[in-house]
């Protein structure tokens, strides 16, 4: 009788195809790096090049031809008070729906949904218009409220299902013992509920980071974010490869590095409710 | 005055009328329980009284306050949950405090309070843990000791011991009633087993369909039924009631005044089995249940009504054999075509008294 193989067929395929999908997903990110630090001849020799001499001039020439800084600036600047504010809005809508159901709970949440179906730029000429006459082209408000806006219905639905978790007897008791609306929040439902907020609150500083139609079309030299510094390596001169790699590579790093630290809580937020 | 005054409350949710129209007064000091079947509005009217729910309309009125719009945080109750509802973030002491830590109580009270209740409780030595570190005994110990360190003004409980199981259940109910006598506070207590109504309460208030069926002490309602609902929801098993009709030596035999179309309750315990051709009517055993303290025997008769009996002795009675059926005249408990009480049985109690 033979003995069960050490390393069954579906394990060995099973592993194959995940290392294969994550070569897949990782190459362009790996190739960027490589690219970084290559001279803009190496980036567009043939055949590709994997070893040579990294140089730093790629990233030294971004610095000085356009202000770092100050797009990475306004990045941080821009995705932490959206994300903030979105917390501020979202946290209240899904409280009332998550406690305070009504017949309507469901439809008003679908609806909200489905406001992230239209096409952005389907809304563009309105909100252009609107930032223009407001005087908010080119500022960082401007793309606070739009992040916000955009990020809202993804985190009215995320703390929704959070907070639907939580027994609403625990809030109940907290009411019966004396607590105002703003003790039963601050002392029960805040720490109850931090796992959800904390996992919200990751995933959309993710998104507003990594947002590009509306910084592109709504700001530049000023409230520029980093992901108008990207592109604004793309164009004009011809394509510089190697320099609009270093300015990727610079404009994705903090995230990346921020998302690698945070994944665990990120994991557990997009999954929640899902698995359980 | 009344301590606790429900007048004309009414609760709907949308367009379903649970609460309909509750007229109480509860005397401070009372052990009130509200039971019925599920559904009947008890945990809607607890909720209702807690201020969880609003009222449709209606007074409620505490040691001469109306709260009828008052929000839970100002009505000075404390309500422990069916599911125990801890703060799970929260050690066993944080738990009980918490009220007194918002009502911004002294340190040194609060410390002596919750170590006070802790004591009666037997949960001093659970005051650090966290309520996951606890039996679902102790959770459930836990969330009575945060409504008495509050020394609130009225107790509500809303199926305390329904996640307990049978032997905890049991020893819980003697720890409420030991806790009502300590404390003396008012209570109201909602359950569906009424034998926790029968066992704790000074009044037994009997819900259907979200009416008041019947208000009064254990055995009034035992005894002195106001109509078929109450006279078979209360006691175990419960009150063997037969139309009139399918037993007709009832009338003919015993001759109780029956009214057309109605309905004569018989206790089990007002029911004896004796050999065929004495007793009134005789019947067929179905089925013998011996507990041991006492035998509860299924019996069909010709006419088909099921009835039970209960007897303390024990028998060598089996399932088809005859048996002929006595019954206590006097005791039984007449109703009318809708249910209504028409005449009162002489209970065992009070002819013993006489």
């Amino acid at each position: 009788m033979a003995r069960p193989a050490k390393f069954p067929l579906a394990l060995v395929v099973r592993t194959v195809a995940a290392w294969a999908v994550t070569l897949l997903l990782f190459f362009p990110l790996g190739w960027l790096m490589l690219t970084a630090f290559k001279t803009e001849m190496q980036a567009i020799h043939v055949p590709p090049q994997f070893i040579f001499t990294p140089t730093l001039e790629n990233f030294r020439e971004v610095q000085v031809r356009s202000d770092y800084l100050l797009y990475a600036k306004n990045s941080v600047i821009t995705s932490v008070l959206s994300t903030l504010l979105g917390l501020l809005l979202a946290a209240p809508a899904a409280y009332s729906m998550a406690f305070f159901r009504s017949k309507r709970t469901r439809d008003i949440l679908m609806w909200m949904l489905s406001t992230k179906m239209m096409p952005a730029v389907g809304a563009l000429v309105p909100i252009y218009v609107l930032a223009q006459q407001a005087s908010l082209l080119d500022t960082q408000l401007a793309l606070i409220i739009v992040f916000t806006l955009s990020n809202l219905p993804i985190m009215v639905w995320m703390l929704y299902s959070h907070f639907k978790d939580i027994p609403p007897e625990i809030l109940e008791a907290a009411r019966m013992d004396g607590a105002t609306l703003w003790q039963e929040a601050r002392l029960v439902l805040l720490p109850l509920g931090m796992g959800g907020l904390a996992s919200t609150g990751l995933l959309c500083l993710v998104l507003s980071w990594n947002e590009a139609f509306w910084s592109l079309n709504l700001s530049s030299a000023k409230a520029g974010t980093l992901a108008t510094l990207i592109a604004s390596y793309s164009s004009p001169e011809g394509l510089f490869w190697a320099k609009l790699s270093a300015a990727s590579l610079l404009a994705i790093a903090p995230i990346v590095v921020f998302g690698w630290f945070s994944q665990k809580q990120l994991v557990q937020g997009l999954t929640f409710g899902a698995v359980k | 005055m009344a301590y606790l005054e429900l007048q004309g409350i009414h609760k709907h949710f949308g367009t379903v009328h649970t609460i309909r129209g509750i007229d109480l007064k509860i005397q401070q000091g009372e052990f009130v329980v509200f039971v019925g079947p599920s559904g009947c509005g008890k945990s809607t009217l607890l909720r209702l009284i807690a201020g969880l729910e609003v009222i449709t309309d209606g007074s409620l009125t505490l040691d001469g306050r109306d709260i009828t719009d008052a929000p839970s945080s100002k009505r000075d109750l404390a309500m422990v949950f069916q599911s125990y509802a801890l703060y799970p973030h929260m050690s066993v002491y944080d738990n009980m405090s918490f009220a007194l830590r918002l009502a911004k109580a002294d340190p040194a009270v609060i410390r002596e309070k919750v170590e006070r209740a802790a004591k009666i409780l037997n949960l001093t030595p659970y005051l650090q843990r966290t309520p996951k570190e606890l039996s679902g005994g102790q959770r459930q110990r836990v969330a009575i000791g945060r409504a008495i360190v509050r020394s609130p003004k009225v107790f509500l409980f809303d199926e305390p011991l329904s996640n307990l199981d049978a032997a905890l259940r049991g020893q819980t109910r003697v720890e409420i009633a030991r806790l009502h006598r300590e404390l003396g506070a008012t209570t109201i207590y909602v359950t569906h087993d009424q034998v926790e109504a029968m066992t704790l309460a000074d009044r037994v208030v009997v819900l259907r369909d979200g009416v008041i069926e019947q208000v009064g002490t254990p055995l009034e309602l035992y005894d002195r039924p106001a109509n078929q609902f109450v006279a078979q929801f209360i006691g175990t098993p419960q009150m063997n009631v037969v139309a009139a009709a399918q037993v007709p030596q009832l009338e003919d035999v015993c001759g109780l005044p029956v009214p057309a179309g109605g309905y004569v309750g018989l206790r089990p315990e007002n029911l004896t089995l004796t050999a065929v051709g004495q007793g009134q009517f005789s019947g067929k055993v179905e089925l013998v249940e011996a507990l041991g303290a006492e035998t509860l025997v299924y019996v069909s008769t010709e006419g088909g009504a099921q009835l039970v009996a209960r007897q303390s002795t024990r028998t060598s009675l089996q399932a088809g054999h005859t048996v002929g059926v006595a019954v206590d005249a006097d005791a039984a408990h007449l109703f009318d075509a809708q249910g209504r009480v028409t005449r009162t049985g002489a209970s065992a109690a009070l002819a013993g008294a006489a």
